[in-house]
């Protein structure tokens, strides 16, 4: 399994993701400048977390016409595994390659802490290897996590089985309260039709080694190894 | 040349955050009547085109391309030629 970590002026989770991948997990890993076109010979690409582009304008907007996500969408055509974490989410909708968009956190506040998210569909090459249903203990960090779509993608969505993550208590209670950004549906990560483009606000490559605090985000890198 | 301002807001019944924490603030100083509060982005851009129809077209191109996500905001925007 060959892994891409793409690298955008401005990301910040690039080398957290390169090392979760090459060193807890043991699989072949490189580097992407985002002004690389040409993907070929990657079985999974990861946009990563951080501030591509200093969230100008709105974050991913300008990231996205970077020469990589060109080659990202070809790719995505293709077949291949895409996962865009935080940022790297953000900027799947402003390509258009995921429905929706980002607001700010409700509270208006940057959140960093460990959430919930329940796993929806396990249906897809980044679930697997879990249970549907299962709750997982991920850390979140972003100020635009707040996800909104309008009804009709929202339907869609649900009717596709395309909400991959909710946020959710300990116990996997879909309640306001543990809705940390104000999210419609309580929506954490989504998936494209094909289902081989994931997007997630949660941090797996924060939450796959026990003395960080958990170990529950190693499963996507499992599901998306096994195959 | 010609200065356009562009003005983005949020769409209606997009939840708007900023505004209602503007709204709350301005209340908290004792200002009365207030309605709703929507935060948008106002932007100046300076074009060096010489027809105005030409400058509509790019400014509507750029909006569309960048400047605007069209799943959650709105625009708006004025050309001023300037002398």
């Amino acid at each position: 399994m060959r892994f891409g970590v793409v690298i955008f002026p401005g990301s910040n989770c690039d080398y957290d993701c390169y090392y979760v991948i090459k060193e807890v997990m043991g699989q072949d890993v490189s580097f992407i400048w985002h002004k690389e076109e040409n993907l070929k010979g990657y079985d999974c690409i990861v946009l990563p977390g951080g501030f591509s582009y200093g969230d100008y304008l709105r974050t991913g907007a300008i990231a996205r016409f970077s020469p990589v996500m060109r080659g990202i969408e070809k790719f995505a055509q293709g077949g291949g595994l895409v996962i865009g974490i935080c940022n790297g989410f953000q900027i799947l909708l402003e390509a258009s390659i995921l429905p929706g968009a980002m607001r700010k956190n409700e509270s208006l506040h940057f959140i960093c802490r460990f959430v919930y998210v329940r796993v929806e569909n396990n249906d897809t090459p980044f679930t697997r290897i879990f249970k549907k249903g299962q709750v997982l203990k991920i850390p979140i960090a972003h100020f635009e996590g707040n996800y909104y779509a309008d009804s009709q993608t929202l339907k869609k969505l649900k009717e596709d089985n395309r909400i991959v993550f909710r946020y959710c208590d300990k116990d996997g209670r879909i309640l306001s309260e543990a809705n940390p950004n104000g999210s419609v549906e309580a929506i954490a990560g989504i998936c494209n039709e094909e289902g081989n483009v994931l997007g997630m606000m949660p941090h797996p490559e924060r939450a796959s080694e026990a003395i960080l605090g958990s170990e529950d985000g190693r499963g996507i890198w499992e599901s998306i190894i096994e195959l | 040349m010609f200065k356009v301002k562009i003005y983005i807001s949020l769409k209606k019944g997009v939840a708007d955050p900023q505004g209602t924490t503007i709204k709350s603030a301005l209340k908290s100083l004792g200002y009365q009547g207030i309605g709703k509060v929507r935060m948008g982005k106002y932007m100046q851009v300076e074009l060096n085109i010489k027809d105005k129809k030409e400058v509509k077209e790019e400014v509507e191109d750029m909006c569309k391309k960048l400047l605007v996500n069209p799943v959650i905001e709105d625009y708006d925007y004025e050309v001023e030629e300037e002398k």
